[in-house]
């Protein structure tokens, strides 16, 4: 028993290295951030639409059922890159509302005219207030929000279609039940 | 308090310091009030720019990192204390926010794991020199076939104990 304790750091080496990189294994980008605001409501807010006729997105339109809500911009590339997928989703009859981040409402346009309208409602955050108040550090980001109007999920940076089949879909469901 | 000579020796040298090229605060974003300036200054460097994740939002030319240092202003000017803006930020970002994470349960093994580690690492060693040292006092009891050799060599005349064995010099 004493002689095999020359092993014990060994041990205590592997332990960590198997602590520190199974994460890293897994998949999970180290730079991504849990939302702090989980299972709280979304802050309010009123943004604008992206013409003048067209009716903007407001918080209390994110409640009734369970829906995604899109943090975007036409200056981001991996948003241009996942366009298609929200497409897909909208398509299947997913809800998703989009949040213009910090974009010149003519370029969104465009971006959405160019590579289809996924959002069943677009709010423009001009300035990224409402990013802020929802702890945007980046776009792309999707929010899952339930009935009650509650943030459950974040996705930070490109929703692949893995992510979206394997977390948000199903949370989705789950929350509608 | 201070002597308007005085202050304007001063003011004449900060108008002739000339701006670092590196300074991420844009000359639009600062407050016309020095003392919540300085305040703003001293609280946005231990913001986290969520963006380059390792500078302070005073140090960094990110996008968010600007819009940040208007957030912590607008709310300086607000009237706001120097804690009533970290938790603002706290509240939407975390706590990763900030560059000194705050002294929690869940931080005690980050803040004093170290100190822990230390610490066993010092009994460890302390255990290992004790027996060392006790090693050297006290040599290790003689074996049987010693034993019997030395009762030899006291008894017998040398050279039946001189007897060597095989295979030694």
């Amino acid at each position: 028993m004493r002689r095999l304790l020359f092993l014990v750091p060994l041990a205590v080496v592997v332990g960590l290295i198997g602590a520190l990189g199974w994460p890293i294994l897994e998949g999970r980008d180290p730079r991504a951030l849990p939302s702090v605001l989980l299972d709280k409501p979304v802050p309010p807010f009123a943004l604008p639409g992206l013409t003048p006729d067209v009716p903007g997105l407001e918080s209390v339109e994110l409640t009734g059922r369970p829906v995604l809500v899109n943090v975007f911009a036409s200056w981001c590339a991996p948003c241009r890159q996942e366009i298609p997928l929200m497409v897909g989703l909208a398509a299947e009859g997913v809800p998703i509302y989009g949040i213009a981040y910090k974009d010149d409402p003519a370029a969104t346009r465009r971006f959405l005219a160019q590579l289809g309208d996924p959002y069943r409602g677009v709010g423009v955050d001009r300035d990224g207030r409402v990013g802020i108040e929802l702890g945007v550090y980046g776009v792309p980001e999707t929010f899952v929000v339930d009935a009650a109007g509650r943030i459950r999920h974040r996705h930070v940076g490109l929703l692949t279609e893995d992510a979206a089949r394997r977390t948000l879909l199903p949370l989705l469901e789950e929350l509608a039940k | 308090m201070i002597r308007p000579a005085a202050l304007a020796f001063a003011l004449a040298c900060l108008a002739a310091t000339p701006i670092a090229p590196a300074l991420a605060v844009q000359p639009d974003e600062v407050l016309a009030d020095p003392m919540l300036e300085d305040r703003a200054r001293s609280l946005s460097l231990g913001v986290r720019c969520l963006v380059c994740q390792n500078q302070s939002i005073d140090d960094s030319n990110a996008d968010l990192a600007r819009d940040l240092r208007r957030v912590v202003r607008e709310r300086l000017v607000a009237g706001d204390s120097d804690q009533q803006v970290l938790d603002y930020l706290v509240a939407r970002y975390g706590a990763f926010v900030l560059l000194e994470p705050p002294r929690t349960r869940s931080t005690w093994l980050l803040w004093y794991g170290p100190f822990a580690l230390l610490g066993i690492g010092a009994v460890g060693i302390a255990f290992a020199a004790a027996r060392r040292a006790r090693r050297r006092d006290e040599p290790a009891p003689l074996s049987a076939e010693e034993r019997s050799r030395l009762e030899a060599l006291l008894s017998d005349d040398a050279a039946a104990a001189e007897q060597p064995s095989e295979g030694r010099q």
